[in-house]
């Protein structure tokens, strides 16, 4: 293992600008990918915003005793796609009512807005479906008189997500495709480059295990260099962002940094493996 | 030692390189394998170190069957054959004595015997004082010979050398043959592909003629006169 880390360490100072390539392709490669996810996880958020004012308002019929609504949100609460059901007593709802209308404040009088019970849907239940069922088991309420809950909107909302979701999906994989596929050519470069000292490697009685080690180590390595010049671009091209067009962009959490350089260094390892494999199967 | 038989190799594209070759080195032995080229002399010396496999027939070396060896049987064989070229194939980023010690670092020789073995190796070839030489600072009959320590360097039972005097001066491939001539005569045997037939003439070795994949002449069977080999 010492002359494969020896071995690995002589080819990158032999070989100093292909190596730097290799590292910028990887790099680049993964800086793509890393971009696209980081507008995905934005868009994703953002998605997740909207979905969370997603709610069922449920209106009850004048003179319900209290006790009655108090009881149906708790037993709505209990529902299992349901994350709170709660209480808007008329005061309540005018006040609500004056606050979101600001100027037309004075236009409601007192006793003019129904009581009602405000549902907010847990997440993953926030699909028209699960929403619609609930809305209709609400409905089955006596002194329930209307259920309102944006029908079109959120099945619009879900629309959206899903062609967000897909086209993602899509992309993501052809970003990745496209990276593994530059960064194995890169490293069969590397592979090419050392085919004499590999052929020689074979004559003297190497085996394929020897000769194969310490192209993983600069695979491994050159992909970890690689996710780590990938992320700092990233993260510049989200500051710079964030500093010019004034918004907060999300940016990767550690999970997902730590994901990324792992990726990284697989891809190196992998194609490196690849590469050279190919190559010994060939000679 | 080294025994083909019946040995037939046919390439997809140009088609039958060898047609049923049939000879034995014996230990120690040294034998030419001459004849023009394309006649199919450096097709055995690849059947020979197992870079190729035949078509028809069976190749064995040390025991060992074509037939039956495997991709790590034959890295492990190759540690006891020495493999010479025309061409050298020494690694031009590496010193002599680096280039030596390659062939014992990639089959994990202890790092404390390297050292000892390289030296004895570039002192038998007359290297000695060459060691730090890059081969671009070398003439082709140097670097011939280091390319012969590093085949040496493991103490092989046979060299296997494909011409390699073909590229030199007639000064150096009489100094590189006498070279082979010292490995022989300290019990290695030779398996030597060449197209010199001045050569071949001047020493009284076994002779193995080819002609379009077929061995026309052994000398190990018939011992003709010198003169009459073409």
């Amino acid at each position: 293992m010492r002359i494969a880390f020896r071995d690995a360490l002589f080819a990158v100072r032999m070989a100093p600008l292909l190596s730097v390539l290799s590292v910028m392709t990887i790099g680049f490669s993964l800086f793509a990918f890393a971009l696209f996810g980081l507008v995905a996880i934005n868009i994703k958020r953002a998605l997740e915003r909207v979905e969370e004012r997603v709610e069922i308002r449920a209106f009850v019929a004048d003179g319900t005793p209290i006790e009655d609504i108090l009881s149906a949100a708790q037993e709505i609460g209990r529902y299992g796609e349901v994350q709170s059901a709660k209480l808007v007593s008329q005061q309540q709802a005018l006040e609500r009512a004056r606050r979101e209308l600001g100027e037309f404040s004075d236009v409601f009088e007192e006793g003019v807005l129904p009581a009602s019970i405000d549902v907010r849907m847990k997440p993953g239940s926030r699909d028209p479906r699960s929403v619609g069922a609930v809305a209709s088991r609400v409905r089955t309420i006596a002194f329930v008189e209307d259920v309102r809950y944006g029908e079109e909107w959120i099945t619009q909302l879900h629309r959206l997500r899903n062609i967000a979701g897909v086209t993602g999906i899509a992309l993501g994989l052809a970003f990745a495709i496209v990276a593994v596929l530059i960064i194995g050519a890169t490293i069969r470069m590397t592979v090419l480059a050392r085919s004499k000292e590999i052929s020689i490697m074979r004559l003297v009685g190497a085996t394929d295990g020897f000769i194969r080690r310490p192209f993983l180590i600069e695979g491994f390595a050159k992909g970890i260099v690689g996710g780590m010049l990938a992320l700092s671009l990233t993260w510049i091209t989200a500051a710079t962002l964030e500093h010019y067009l004034h918004f907060q962009a999300l940016f990767f959490d550690d999970r997902l940094v730590g994901f990324g350089l792992a990726g990284g260094a697989l891809i190196g390892f992998l194609g490196s493996a690849f590469a050279v494999g190919r190559h010994l199967r060939r000679i | 030692m080294i025994q083909f038989h019946n040995v037939s190799k046919e390439y997809p594209r140009s088609g039958l390189a060898l047609s049923e070759a049939t000879f034995r080195l014996r230990k120690g032995e040294f034998a030419f394998l001459t004849g023009p080229s394309g006649a199919g002399k450096s097709t055995i010396l690849r059947l020979a170190y197992f870079e190729e496999r035949p078509t028809l027939g069976e190749v064995r070396v040390s025991g060992v069957s074509s037939a039956a060896i495997s991709r790590s049987e034959v890295a492990r064989l190759r540690r006891k054959l020495g493999i010479v070229f025309q061409d050298f194939r020494l690694l031009d980023d590496r010193t002599a004595e680096a280039n030596v010690a390659f062939a014992l670092e990639v089959i994990g020789t202890k790092r404390d015997q390297i050292a000892p073995r390289v030296n004895r190796a570039m002192t038998q070839v007359g290297l000695a004082s060459k060691m730090n030489a890059f081969p671009r600072e070398l003439s082709g009959g140097e670097q011939q010979r280091v390319a012969i320590a590093r085949a040496l360097v493991n103490d092989p039972f046979v060299l296997i050398a494909d011409e390699p005097t073909g590229n030199l001066d007639e000064r150096a491939t009489r100094s590189v043959f006498q070279l082979l001539r010292d490995i022989n005569a300290s019990g290695t045997a030779v398996l030597m592909a060449t197209h010199d037939l001045e050569l071949v003439r001047r020493a009284d070795y076994r002779t193995i003629e080819l002609d379009r994949g077929r061995i026309v002449f052994d000398s190990a069977e018939t011992r003709p006169a010198l003169g009459e080999l073409t």
